[in-house]
């Protein structure tokens, strides 16, 4: 029985932090097109390691590279533990690519994760931005199977055309286990009967209390800010808002410096912040 | 109970707020409608005579090419309001709007709502920040949207 994977507990400390373990694929699942979920398992048995949702992998395809990858799995969700990949790069594709059986390497957990295990009275409204759905799944599963929260769960989804939603199936349970979950495009098909628009328009459609909310909030980094704006402008405190920032994370523990931003290294200071008006000029800070 | 066609213009979010007297000089210019499932409010071309102010069900904002089925824009549903170019010539419709479900609504007869904003300025200031306001919001959407945030990924 693989005990710690199962609780919301802190990841052991990595005897070699920068020596990867093997873990075998043993599920492949497409999400859409260029997304697919890869389930790991330890290949020296069942039982993975331990996390919290929000914190990431470094996914090593042998003879290719490493790369930075949220965990899209619930912390205590039965099975091995899932990383949601898209395929955008020679790393990515050939992760993407990895059939049933194919072993690859896994350092980590690493960063700083959501923080919902403190959240049991607060509403959460949660917004995603394509891919940013991932990094945002466990936690979403978390929260709304958690017995005994009084708190609502919103779930804002937004996606270019209706094939690139990601995780249907979730968005259906977590609906049906009592989340509010509302999902956009911005370019729909003839079949499309939802909204329209990105996903910054669904916010005033949901009648959360701003002076209980939490939010979390994943995808790219403009849809962020301007989530975080049309949060802001219904009423929700900016310390109350929950974004996850990627970079170019490549030691994964605040080493190399590549996936620095102004005085933080976003592998070991986040990916995970909280947002502050430093923050809001950190990723607003234009090119010169 | 029944309510008067100003009230119903008070209760939608486009005029919310305003003064009663507000709400009922539109009202004066308003009806109550009903559209049927697949009936087009505007079409494209056409003269632009109504505003509508969405109480019930769904409407999708099309451009129609022939041959092909219509490429979706918008939809546009309960207090929300569809229909902008009677506010300016040539008040011709540029889209097409079609009833995704049965669609309840306050019909605004353009004519009329002109007229009473051009013999009443301080009206006609109130009404076009409202409507300039609702604008706004279509624009930075659409602006957003114009951006394709959700293809922006790094290379890896």
């Amino acid at each position: 029985m693989c005990t710690d994977a199962m609780l919301l507990t802190e990841a052991e400390p990595l005897s070699n932090p920068l020596t990867p373990a093997t873990y075998r694929v043993v599920d492949r699942r497409v999400e859409t097109g260029d997304v697919v979920t890869l389930s790991l398992e330890p290949t020296s048995g069942p039982c993975p390691f331990a996390f919290k949702p929000g914190q990431f992998n470094m996914l090593t395809s042998f003879g290719v590279g490493e790369v930075a990858i949220s965990i899209s799995s619930a912390p205590g969700a039965p099975g091995p533990v899932e990383h949601t990949v898209r395929d955008v790069g020679a790393i990515t594709h050939s992760l993407c690519a990895a059939a049933v059986g194919t072993v690859i390497g896994v350092r980590g957990p690493f960063g700083t994760d959501w923080g919902v295990d403190g959240l049991d009275d607060k509403d959460v409204v949660i917004v995603a931005g394509g891919i940013g759905l991932a990094p945002l799944r466990g936690a979403i599963s978390y929260l709304v199977d958690k017995p005994g929260r009084s708190g609502r769960v919103y779930v804002l989804v937004g996606a270019r055309e209706p094939d690139q939603i990601t995780f249907p199936d979730d968005l259906k349970r977590w609906e049906r286990d009592g989340a509010i979950v509302k999902v956009t495009v911005d370019v729909p098909d003839s079949r499309w009967w939802g909204a329209i628009g990105v996903v910054t328009t669904l916010l005033p459609t949901v009648d959360f209390d701003p002076a209980r909310t939490v939010s979390l909030v994943c995808g790219p980094e403009i849809m962020m800010r301007f989530t975080v704006r049309g949060l802001v402008d219904l009423g929700v405190p900016l310390g109350a808002i929950r974004v996850s920032l990627e970079r170019n994370m490549q030691c994964g523990i605040g080493w190399c410096g590549h996936c620095q931003l102004g005085p933080l290294l976003i592998c070991r200071d986040g990916p995970v912040f909280d947002y502050s008006q430093a923050l809001e000029e950190l990723i607003s800070e234009r090119e010169r | 109970m029944t309510e008067n066609i100003g009230e119903l213009v008070a209760e939608h979010p486009l005029f919310s707020g305003l003064p009663v007297d507000i709400a009922e000089l539109v009202g004066g210019c308003s009806q109550n409608v009903a559209i049927a499932t697949g009936q087009l409010l505007l079409e494209e071309g056409e003269p632009a005579r109504s505003l509508f102010l969405l109480r019930r069900g769904h409407v999708a904002l099309e451009v129609h090419e022939p041959g092909r089925v219509p490429l979706v824009i918008d939809r546009i549903g309960p207090g929300q309001a569809v229909g902008w170019s009677w506010m300016f010539p040539p008040y011709r419709w540029h889209f097409d709007a079609r009833a995704l479900e049965p669609v309840g609504a306050i019909s605004v007869d353009a004519d009329c709502l002109r007229s009473k904003a051009e013999a009443d300025p301080a009206f006609g200031y109130l009404l076009m920040k409202r409507l300039a306001a609702v604008m706004l919001d279509r624009l930075q959407a659409t602006r957003i949207r114009l951006l394709d945030v959700y293809g922006r990924d790094v290379a890896h």
